[in-house]
């Protein structure tokens, strides 16, 4: 019978639709976990910087799209040596629908769904500066970083480079997005600084709502993320779905444990957090360990994430949104795992130490040593340079106002009472436009932000 | 008796009131308030209709304080919500007739002094 289901399977070399099906699905899902993200940051920080702090994650969607279309995919996925990818496929000059190399997809889609893992990793990174960061420095940044980063270490893991080589197994981006987006984002903090009211006054979640909304979007996005990283509808796909769903359940129960030892009371933001660590840390062990093990996994992992979280507000360091704890360290633990707990039973690439291959742990050792080395390193070398040409943040008293009004001219909560109709500028609401001048006064169009009444 | 009431930014609540705890004013209300007092108007754009934000958000405190401290809420107030820019606000002294602590019935300079000082 399994003979004959695998007979009628196209080979490797050949399109398979089922396996495209999926594979179409799982993109749209990943693509939207990066505005879950911006829901999910939206929420955690204040009701002045709700829009701004959204708005890094829709850039991300723009900005970094065109710049993995433009050479991120190349250095990535295009050949190359072993520290990165080659240029033959830069602005998408060789992609094609023929079938990508080993899998029964359209190089296309093969090229459209790493995009937008790179896309929601760019994102990712905006949690560390969010509420002080500059709208314009933050773009060329996450353009920069997600061609000299991103692309780097996904060549590393999945594009032939030299870990893929030596047998590291990463799923679906323990070491190029969520080590690299932690350990990145402790850079960031570290350049950009501290917000003004850091560790003086409580700084707190306005919108808790979003953060679980934005927690439940982001898991719901990550079955494509890990369900997708086996490229077909086959048995890994299987595998690394359903591990996504026992992962993070089980994350959720032991945070609320933790929270119970804690405090006597189980949080929301703490309940929406144990998704996300979940999440991270079954994505480079999702298609290789059992439902079981990933369970384990689950629950191990909340526990470094969750004594960092505690820890880190002492610091001085305003890693604003905890991207270290939630991505780099719980995907730390999660490519640790693998190293103990893989099993060529479920996989069929390799055995853990715990199955008798003590060198995949050796592998898996070496990687967590070096993404976040290089991630950490590159971010902060960006940062600086950028930072050399332009201020890298708002001033303190524009910081105090609010990064919508300053930044983007809007606020996410206006009630539009006091409000003057000083446009359309175009003119087709001509009659506001008059009601607005007869009784106000025109408007000079020189000054942009703010002008004398 | 006086009830002090001080109009200021929103960004400076919390200096104030950590102003109004190191003078040890204890009583206090906040609310948040809309107003305009001659400071630079924000101009917004939602989908090409540009409007200027006539009205500022501003938060109100009042403070009902017996004679002797309405120098000290006065000057916290004033510590606390100053940025030098136009647009820091207004504060406002006046007579109170009665006041009433409605756990005890308390009336006036009982009423407003805070419970255990």
């Amino acid at each position: 019978m399994i003979a004959a289901v695998g007979a009628n399977l196209p080979l490797p070399g050949q399109i398979d639709t089922g396996d495209t099906a999926w594979m179409l699905a799982a993109t749209a899902l990943v693509l939207l976990m990066t505005p879950a993200l911006g829901l999910f940051y939206a929420g955690l920080v204040r009701a002045k910087n709700t829009l701004n702090t959204f708005m890094m994650c829709v850039g991300a969607l723009g900005v970094v799209t065109v710049m993995w279309a433009v050479i991120g995919y190349s250095l990535a996925f295009d050949g190359g040596d072993g520290f990165v990818g080659g240029l033959h496929d830069a602005f998408l000059h060789g992609v094609t629908l023929a079938p990508h190399p080993g899998l029964r997809i359209p190089d296309l889609l093969f090229m459209a769904f790493e995009a937008t893992f790179c896309i929601v990793t760019s994102a990712l990174v905006s949690g560390a500066v969010v509420e002080r960061m500059r709208f314009g420095p933050f773009l060329v940044f996450i353009g920069i970083w997600s061609v000299a980063v991103y692309a780097v270490l996904a060549h590393w893991v999945f594009g032939g480079g030299w870990l893929e080589a030596h047998g590291t197994l990463d799923f679906a981006g323990g070491v190029p997005v969520e080590m690299a987006s932690g350990f990145s984002a402790f850079a960031a903090a570290i350049v950009v600084g501290a917000r003004k009211d850091y560790g003086r006054q409580a700084l707190l979640p306005h919108n808790a709502v979003y953060v679980l909304l934005g927690a439940g979007l982001l898991w719901f996005g990550w079955f494509g993320f890990n369900g997708g990283s086996g490229y077909s509808a086959g048995s890994s796909g299987v595998l690394a779905f359903t591990n996504t769903l026992l992962a993070p359940a089980c994350a959720l129960v032991a945070w609320f444990v933790l929270d119970l030892f804690r405090d006597r009371r189980v949080t929301a933001i703490g309940g929406a957090t144990a998704i996300i660590v979940g999440c991270v840390a079954i994505t480079p062990a999702a298609g290789y360990i059992s439902p079981t093990w990933a369970m384990l996994l689950g629950a191990l992992a909340v526990v470094p994430s969750y004594a960092i979280i505690v820890w880190r507000p002492r610091t001085r360091l305003d890693e604003t949104l905890d991207v270290l704890a939630a991505h780099g360290v719980a995907g730390l633990t999660g490519i640790l795992f693998v190293g103990f707990f893989a099993q060529l039973a479920w996989n069929g690439r390799a055995n853990g130490l715990l199955y008798g291959h003590a060198g995949q742990l050796a592998w898996q050792a070496v990687a967590v040593l070096a993404g976040p080395a290089y991630a950490f390193a590159a971010t902060f070398v960006i940062l600086r340079v950028i930072g050399m040409f332009t201020p890298l943040r708002v001033t303190e008293r524009e910081e105090a106002i609010g990064m919508d009004v300053i930044q983007h001219g809007e606020e996410a909560y206006t009630t539009g009472e006091g409000a003057i109709l000083v446009g359309p500028e175009g003119g087709f609401e001509e009659p506001g436009r008059r009601f607005g001048e007869r009784f106000f006064g025109p408007v000079s169009k020189s000054s942009r932000l703010l002008r004398h009444k | 008796m006086k009830l002090v009431i001080g109009i200021v930014r929103p960004e400076k609540a919390n200096d104030v009131l950590e102003a109004l705890y190191r003078a040890e004013i204890r009583g206090v209300s906040i609310s948040r308030v809309q107003g305009h007092g001659g400071e630079l108007d924000r101009v917004e754009t939602y989908r090409g209709t540009t409007v200027k934000m006539g009205l500022a958000e501003k938060v109100r405190f009042e403070v009902a304080v017996s004679d002797s401290f309405v120098e000290a809420t006065i000057g916290a107030l004033c510590d606390g919500g100053r940025t030098g820019e136009v647009g820091d606000g207004k504060i406002f002294v006046v007579p109170l007739e009665q006041a009433v602590r409605i756990r005890t019935g308390e009336t006036d300079v009982g009423a407003v002094t805070p419970v255990g000082s």
